[in-house]
């Protein structure tokens, strides 16, 4: 009896706990000068200690006590609606959008896409430099703060833009699919090291894309 | 064809609040890059011909986003002076005051409007269609123009106005902007209103 009773207990607790779950940032998997000279160390210190930090900061915030408390941050891209509230669903994106971006960017020199995702790139593209120039256009054309992604949308790839933070996940999204790759194009992940030329921050990005890490979402993805 | 209106000032006028290099950046390559934008955009369209305000109220996608760029780059360099800042001046100050109970009150409300603006675009003070003063916030290259109302102060919050000085910092780039505001002229656009 007493130690169902603990159980109840532990099970009751645990449940408080998750819904008054804190986002926190995960750590980089790398330093703030290794993906130099491709971006630049003090754009990814003020990039994921200040920006990407403040989203987080903004989100838990917005959440506490809020039914969007309970997930983590995944999940919580999904239920972000039209009627989600704006500071959720800024920067719930913004927390979610970063962590992702950080983990598709390696030092890691020469990395290529696995056969599978190589053989798909080809079959939805017709080559790699067809995806290329059709990301690296997206990625040019979103006026403004936003974001380009490689997505898998009915088992096929495609790319698309958002605006600001909302990504591919969200329930509103014109274009909805699961996200395998993607470039910040906010002003503030090129700015400092390429001012107005957001093309050659496209063209420099492609050097530290960590194809291990987009493959493996991939494979997980079509699975 | 647009072509790019002269600085009414040096580049390094505005330091320290905004410096040369921004400035630099701001005018010879974001402004004048939507001048050239639009101009090759135009080519051939019924638009070819028009003014900047027809293109705010009546374009849309890439006309309308560099014309009314263009538009709000000329108007936000129009409102600085390097001898500007203080407090405003004439019908413009009563105005304020009239609107926002005071200058302070106005300040806040404005700067707040700036700050909390998600992602790029611009605040503006505008004469609304009842002749009151107003607030409003325009993502991207929103223009209140667009909405039937008559624009008197704008800041960018594109990251670009601010970055290079700034950083993440975006309200510290909000409060140096009073620094430089041209309250003449900006008195001078509430009389022409």
């Amino acid at each position: 009896m007493k130690s169902i009773l603990t159980i109840l207990i532990l099970i009751i607790m645990s449940s408080t706990i998750n819904l008054n779950a804190q986002h926190i940032q995960k750590e980089l998997n790398y330093e703030f000068n290794a993906l130099e000279p491709h971006i630049d160390a003090k754009t990814m210190e003020v990039h994921y200690s200040k920006h990407h930090a403040g989203y987080i900061a903004k989100l838990n915030k917005a959440i506490e006590g809020t039914e969007y408390s309970e997930y983590d941050l995944m999940t919580l891209q999904k239920l972000i609606s039209e009627k989600t509230p704006a500071a959720i669903r800024n920067n719930g994106g913004g927390s979610w959008n970063h962590e992702f971006f950080w983990d598709i960017l390696t030092p890691t020199k020469g990395m290529k896409p696995s056969k599978k995702l190589n053989d798909a790139i080809i079959r939805d593209f017709g080559s790699f430099d067809s995806f290329k120039s059709e990301f690296k256009n997206a990625a040019l054309g979103q006026f403004g703060s936003g974001w380009a992604w490689l997505i898998i949308q009915d088992g096929k790839l495609k790319v698309v833009s958002t605006p600001n933070q909302d990504n591919p996940l969200m329930e509103f999204a014109k274009e909805k699919g699961t996200p395998i790759l993607a470039i910040d194009v906010w002003e503030h992940a090129y700015y400092l090291k390429y001012q107005n030329l957001r093309g050659d921050y496209i063209e420099a990005f492609f050097n530290v894309v960590n194809w291990d890490k987009v493959s493996e979402y991939y494979e997980k993805a079509i699975k | 064809m647009f072509t790019l209106p002269e600085l009414p000032y040096k580049q390094n006028a505005l330091e320290p609040y905004i410096k040369e290099e921004t400035v630099k950046f701001h005018y010879t390559k974001h402004h004048n890059g939507y001048v050239n934008k639009l101009n090759n955009l135009v080519e051939g369209t019924d638009f070819a011909n028009s003014t900047l305000e027809e293109i705010i109220k009546n374009a849309e996608g890439g006309i309308f986003n560099n014309g009314a760029q263009v538009w709000n780059h000329t108007f936000y360099w129009e409102g600085f002076s390097p001898k500007g800042g203080g407090t405003p001046v004439g019908e413009i100050a009563k105005a304020i005051n009239n609107s926002f109970g005071s200058f302070d009150d106005f300040k806040e409300k404005f700067s707040n409007a700036a700050a909390t603006l998600f992602g790029s675009g611009w605040a503006w003070l505008v004469v609304n269609k009842q002749g009151k003063l107003e607030i409003v916030q325009a993502s991207n290259a929103g223009n209140p123009i667009r909405d039937g109302l008559k624009p008197l102060l704008t800041c960018d919050v594109w990251e670009h106005a601010y970055y290079l000085d700034y950083q993440n910092l975006r309200p510290d780039y909000i409060k140096n902007f009073w620094e430089i505001i041209d309250w003449v002229k900006i008195n001078e656009r509430l009389i022409n209103a």
